[in-house]
């Protein structure tokens, strides 16, 4: 990925990274690290909750979109947090696989919805006859 | 392989292999690609709710299934877990066998807890008639959070196996290697449990 001049470095400090961290790459998160995730996590958990159950909002789509707004803010606390993802660990591979699925996990939804509505709304309306003879 | 490296004359065709190879880290990025293909699992079960998600047959919706302040313990029973897995490494980073294998205990229990609420819910839904088998909606609810609760069982049942490896043979590199990869499966979890709180119960609540 990085030019071939930029290798010897990225090595060094691939290295550096290497010794500070006793040999384990994925590295380990400290008691800061784990108390500050959890605390998000509680805060982006409740407000949701919160938003949904006491009704907060009259517009539903305003809801809906907070929730799920929320929702991948929390998703990436947690990785961060708690999966102690960054751009460096593995040479960068982590990150590449993590992009890659997205995509494809973008694509399989986005296109499973754009792809079944279509299908619903092209779909020839039933006659109360077609309806009174369904299985 | 080191048999050659004694006689001398593979020594220089050999670049490398001693320094460069990481059997650790390997592991790492290979089981971040297993969580990565099991993450397209569960982005196609999340789309298959998508499209059925409204599909209730005449039979009961979301909002009048779901019980929101149970999800919401079951959340926080999840999220419990995770931040004691941490602890547990923490412990293990300290060299501490008999604190790791405590918070990897209670990090058990939590999961069990987990389960059996969720079980709980599932023979509650039955009960009333609300069944896999009653709507499109109620499979692909079953099939997605089932999948997710067989995913903790099988934790479980690997976190109790660390557990008995940890007391047998203390924390050995193969040991910490495994907890490593059992921390992301763990903490994976959580995340899609996220996804299933917001995107199941919630937004179905919602409406």
């Amino acid at each position: 990925m990085s030019p071939q001049p930029k290798a010897p470095a990225h090595e060094a400090a691939a290295n550096t990274h290497h010794g500070h961290s006793h040999g384990h790459d994925a590295g380990h998160g400290t008691l800061k690290g784990y108390v500050i995730g959890f605390v998000l996590s509680v805060i982006l958990t409740a407000i949701p909750f919160w938003l949904v159950m006491a009704d907060v909002f009259d517009s539903k789509a305003l809801t809906g979109f907070l929730v799920m707004a929320l929702c991948v803010v929390q998703i990436v606390v947690h990785m961060v947090y708690f999966l102690h993802m960054n751009p460096r660990s593995e040479g960068g591979w982590t990150m590449m696989a993590l992009i890659f699925t997205l995509i494809i996990v973008g694509i399989a939804l986005s296109g499973s919805l754009w792809v079944m509505h279509h299908l619903n709304t092209n779909m020839m309306p039933m006659t109360h006859e077609m309806m009174k003879n369904m299985p | 392989m080191s048999e050659k490296t004694h006689t001398g004359e593979w020594n220089e065709n050999q670049f490398y292999l001693e320094d460069d190879h990481h059997p650790e880290g390997s592991t790492m990025l290979g089981f971040w690609l297993y969580l990565m293909s099991d993450c397209l699992i569960f982005a196609v079960l999340f789309a298959t709710h998508a499209v059925l998600g409204r599909n209730y047959a005449a039979g009961p919706s979301p909002a009048d299934l779901f019980d929101l302040p149970l999800v919401a313990i079951n959340t926080a029973m999840l999220l419990l877990s995770s931040i004691t897995y941490g602890f547990a490494m923490l412990q293990m980073e300290r060299n501490a066998k008999m604190e790791t294998i405590f918070w990897l205990g209670v990090t058990g229990l939590f999961g069990l807890t987990f389960l059996g609420l969720e079980l709980y819910e599932f023979y509650h839904l039955i009960q009333e008639g609300a069944g896999p088998g009653r709507s499109a909606f109620l499979s692909s609810f079953f099939t997605l959070v089932g999948t997710h609760g067989l995913h903790v069982t099988f934790g479980i049942i690997w976190l109790v196996t660390m557990m008995v490896q940890v007391k047998m043979h203390g924390l050995i590199p193969e040991n910490r290697r495994r907890l490593m990869c059992l921390s992301m499966f763990w903490h994976f979890l959580d995340v899609i449990w996220i996804g299933v709180f917001s995107f199941v119960y919630l937004m179905g609540v919602l409406g």
